[in-house]
């Protein structure tokens, strides 16, 4: 089988080849290449369901720095492997669907990269177990989803609408990595598994709430809870295949994911309830609120995609209150909670994968997502009205479709949790169903406008940019293949919960897997005449009257004031940051580059300087020394003459002269010191700076005196002073070794170790490659700089990429 | 800019051949004695500069049509590629490693993957210095 770590690296190795495909290949619309990823993937992971469904877990670990305990270890279970198959398998549906999407004229090289970077990074997240790498693809996912957003960056809203995810979710992403950081302070460790089976003796630690609350709000920025929830609808401006694949299938499952891994490590704890709990029946109530007032179909799914996620958070919370006293029969109940947010997340991610598509297909059609602009459109698009409604159905929660059988379950383990006797749940408890139930109505509101408004009442083909009719197939097809899942779930949903649901429970609840008796539940479609039962009619019918009333009681909407919302906030803060910066930043960045060497300079004096005077490494004892030769006496000499002489050239070729006289020195100071590698670099490198400088000074002005006020002109030469004192100091300081480790262990066996009798080189190749490969890279970074700097200025004022 | 040196000219049409010579020599020989992928790929990036101070650049480019950003930018990508070489066999990160083989004409001979890693400094030397040089040169 396909090794778990091979396919989190497929996507960047494909990526890299894309612009080499799409070039050779120009007739071929290149998604057709980049199908085979997803859809290769997606079978190799489906091989794995039925080990896992064994109880089996698969883990993989690629050395990288062992050192530091970061190894690129995967860790393949339960869980992960329903997010693996969700990335996947929702990944080949959309990437089919964009092929007929987006037109050949788009830059789809650009679109396919980022697609497969983001589809590796999300692999990469769920399936590491080290969480220093979960962390680097944890932010790849931000980076890829920012330029998915800005895809179409001609777009003013694109570009504002991109920035703002990247904001948000990355200032979430560094707070987890601090929350890692305390983790591996308590712990030691970086691998998810040990830190759980360790982590019951730091539940006192002191660090213990804080990186609980740091990764918490990772998880919460990711997947768009309240109130980080603002950066999801204005990430909509992304094409449609990317809205529905990272904003509603993957990329915002991420939190859920996180919060789901990191249950045995802090659930069972008051705080941890609390909040994954309340902030995520906050967000359910929030979503479905504001999403009944959206006018835009994209921006209600949004609202309702943010609204879903909080149920799934919620019940993920309420699932890690079985943690709190470890095992016993009572305890094994809550985890039905964990089940239903498991089985919800995969029907969310097959009726909403959808119903974006639909949504995009009717936006390709009639050229607008506007519902007031919309309507009758069941004439003329059946096929995308039976999807819609499948879709929405499911989402509202009715049968035969998987919604209801997961939105039931919410209602049961909302109804349980209330009469939990921990956490004060005996009298807050009671908001916790009746903000479910509230929740609910305003989503079957919502779900009845999104089919009512589209495609019945009045056709209006005047306010329609094209006559509508139905899509080309192949764009039908990845709705298709959800509809007709989110139908084959409803009848047939102990497939999933035995094969997927159950094992994916065991890696949530470790301690409980090892007992006898298993975790997950039998689902029924048909429960009996229940509380819930009934929760659900009363939903129905209170739900359509609201929905035939609409006109009468929007009104509240507009009681809200405008300025109060999370968006103004962010808006202000933004503009605020820029508007305070802009002096401070305007007082030091003065454009002279001696200006920037002077901050360099004092920085350095200070920094280094203050490092030997205070740790005390500064001790000058000539007394062990060779006696200093003739030879080199002249040569240090001749040095000392070049250097003043510089600060009275009269000429640069003059100054440039003597600049290369001090370096040609130092060459035949290493030659001196029986040191030919050093000596023959440095002579390389003079000679090549020398000719740099020729043929920079040859642009310069004239060289003229300068006529700097006197009190300039001292501070310079006090800042020269300093800078040469710490330099000589720290020359000699180092002679005793005592800052720093000595590194005349590599020395000795270099010929053992790296095969070769040039230390020097063994060095830079064997023992420091990591500094080698930096520095290349680095000088890769610093010659493209000074290209782009010189040849693309001339064209900067004809080209303006604003149009918007 | 037009340099009418015929004596330079002359001179650098033998010496270039011998500094690319000490070039290839001095990064074949690194791995011993004193060299290696830094100064190689400085020799070389040297060997270039002396042409196009010598000749005008129009007449080297058409002699030399290589493009000096993308030997840049393959060398870097050759550095870090080998340090996922390594990976494959199980080792860490940029693990280098080494053996003797019996090869036809050069006899026992070492090789080394480190070889490789410097190939892709050198590389990147000479592109980003030549590019540096050209790009500023060419500037008027």
């Amino acid at each position: 089988m396909l090794s778990v770590n091979l396919a989190i690296i497929i996507p960047f190795l494909i990526a890299i080849i894309i612009p080499f495909i799409n070039k050779k290949f120009r007739r071929i619309h290149i998604g057709w290449f980049v199908l085979l990823v997803p859809a290769g993937l997606f079978i190799a992971l489906a091989s794995y369901i039925p080990s896992i469904a064994n109880g089996q877990t698969f883990e993989n670990t690629i050395h990288w720095i062992p050192t530091f305990g970061v190894n690129f270890t995967t860790y393949l279970d339960g869980l992960s492997l329903i997010f693996g198959l969700l990335i996947t398998g929702v990944g080949a549906l959309v990437v089919h669907y964009s092929i007929y999407y987006l037109s050949s004229k788009e830059s789809l090289n650009h679109f396919y990269i980022y697609l497969l970077l983001f589809m590796g990074a999300m692999l990469g997240v769920v399936f590491s177990d080290n969480i220093m790498i979960l962390y680097v693809f944890w932010e790849l996912t931000s980076i890829s989803s920012f330029l998915l957003i800005a895809f179409w960056y001609h777009r003013k809203r694109s570009r504002e609408g991109a920035q703002k995810s990247l904001l948000i979710t990355v200032a979430g992403g560094f707070a987890m990595l601090v929350g890692f950081i305390m983790l591996y302070v308590m712990t030691g460790t970086f691998s998810v598994r040990e830190i759980i089976s360790i982590i019951p003796d730091y539940t006192d630690h002191a660090l213990f709430i804080p990186a609980m609350l740091l990764i918490l709000l990772a998880a919460f920025t990711k997947s768009a809870q309240f109130p980080f929830h603002i950066w999801l609808p204005d990430a909509m401006e992304a094409p449609t295949p990317v809205s529905a694949y990272l904003h509603s299938a993957t990329m915002v499952k991420a939190g859920i994911y996180l919060v789901a891994r990191f249950t045995p490590v802090f659930g069972g704890d008051a705080v941890w309830f609390w909040l994954v709990t309340g902030v995520g029946i906050l967000t359910l109530f929030w979503g479905a609120f504001n999403a009944v007032k959206q006018t835009d179909l994209k921006a209600l799914l949004a609202y309702s995609t943010i609204s879903q996620l909080g149920m799934i958070m919620s019940m993920f919370g309420m699932g890690s209150a079985a943690l709190h006293n470890g095992y016993s029969a009572d305890s094994v109940i809550y985890t039905q909670a964990t089940f239903a947010a498991l089985f919800h997340l995969v029907n969310h991610s097959t009726f909403k994968g959808a119903l974006f598509m639909v949504v995009g297909i009717v936006d390709h059609e009639v050229g607008t997502r506007d519902i007031r602009k919309l309507g009758g459109l069941v004439t003329l698009m059946p096929i995308t009205f039976t999807m819609a409604t499948i879709g929405s159905l499911s989402m509202a929660g009715l049968p035969p479709f998987n919604g209801f059988l997961s939105k039931e379950m919410f209602f049961t383990v909302a109804l349980n949790v209330m009469e939990l006797n921990i956490f004060s749940l005996e009298t807050w408890g009671a908001l916790i169903p009746i903000l479910g139930w509230v929740a609910s109505v305003l989503t079957f509101v919502y779900c009845l406008i999104i089919v009512f408004k589209t495609f019945l009442g009045p056709y209006q083909e005047e306010k329609l940019e094209r006559p509508a009719q139905e899509p080309p197939g192949g764009m039908l097809v990845g709705p298709g293949v959800l509809s007709l899942l989110v139908v084959g779930i409803f009848f047939f949903p102990n497939i999933l919960g035995d094969n997927l649901l159950r094992p994916a429970m065991n890696g949530i609840f470790p301690e409980f897997a090892r007992q006898e008796g298993s975790l997950g539940i039998e689902i029924y479609a048909w429960h009996g005449f229940n509380l819930e039962l009934f929760m659900t009619i009363a939903i129905v019918i209170l739900g359509t009257l609201l929905f035939v009333t609409l006109r009468r009681w929007r009104g509240i909407y507009s009681l809200f004031p405008e300025n109060w919302t999370f968006n103004t906030l962010y808006n202000f803060s933004l503009y605020q940051l820029e508007e305070k910066s802009y002096p401070v930043t305007r007082s030091y960045m003065t454009g002279f580059l001696r200006d920037y060497l002077v901050y360099i300079y004092l920085f350095f004096v200070m920094v280094v300087g203050g490092a030997i005077i205070f740790t005390g490494a500064f001790s000058f004892d000539i007394s062990d020394d060779l006696p200093i030769t003739r030879y080199e006496w002249i040569i240090a000499i001749a040095m000392m003459v070049a250097a003043i002489a510089i600060l009275f050239a009269k000429s640069r070729l003059t100054a440039i002269i003597l600049n290369g006289v001090l370096g040609y020195s130092i060459a035949l100071f290493f030659v001196l010191f029986r040191a030919p590698d050093l000596a023959l670099t440095q002579l390389v490198i003079e000679t090549v700076t020398t000719v740099l400088f020729l043929v920079c000074y040859y642009f310069l002005p004239e060289w003229k005196k300068e006529n700097s006020p006197r009190r300039s002109k001292s501070l310079n030469a006090i800042i020269a002073i300093g800078v040469g004192s710490v330099f000589t100091a720290v020359a000699l300081a180092v002679q005793n070794g005592r800052l720093f480790e000595t590194i005349s262990g590599y020395f000795e066996n270099a010929y053992e170790l790296a095969g070769g009798n040039n230390i020097v080189n063994a060095i830079l190749g064997d023992f420091r490659a990591f500094d080698t490969m930096l520095e290349v890279v680095v000088l890769l970074i610093a010659g493209i700089g000074v290209y782009t700097m010189i040849k693309l200025k001339a064209g900067k004022e004809d080209k303006n990429v604003e149009d918007q | 800019m037009k340099i009418n040196n015929v004596i330079l000219r002359a001179v650098t049409k033998i010496v270039v051949f011998i500094i690319l010579t000490l070039a290839v020599y001095l990064f074949l020989s690194g791995h011993n004695n004193p060299g290696g992928g830094f100064v190689g790929g400085l020799v070389l990036a040297s060997a270039f500069v002396l042409l196009f101070i010598v000749f005008d650049i129009e007449t080297i480019q058409k002699a030399v049509p290589f493009d000096f950003k993308k030997i840049a930018a393959l060398g870097a990508f050759i550095a870090v590629a080998t340090g996922f070489g390594s990976l494959l066999f199980g080792e860490p990160f940029l693990s280098q490693a080494f053996d003797y083989f019996d090869l036809p004409i050069f006899g026992e001979t070492e090789l080394a993957t480190v070889t490789l890693f410097e190939a892709g400094v050198a590389l990147a030397v000479v592109g980003v210095v030549v590019t540096i040089i050209l790009s500023i040169s060419e500037d008027v």
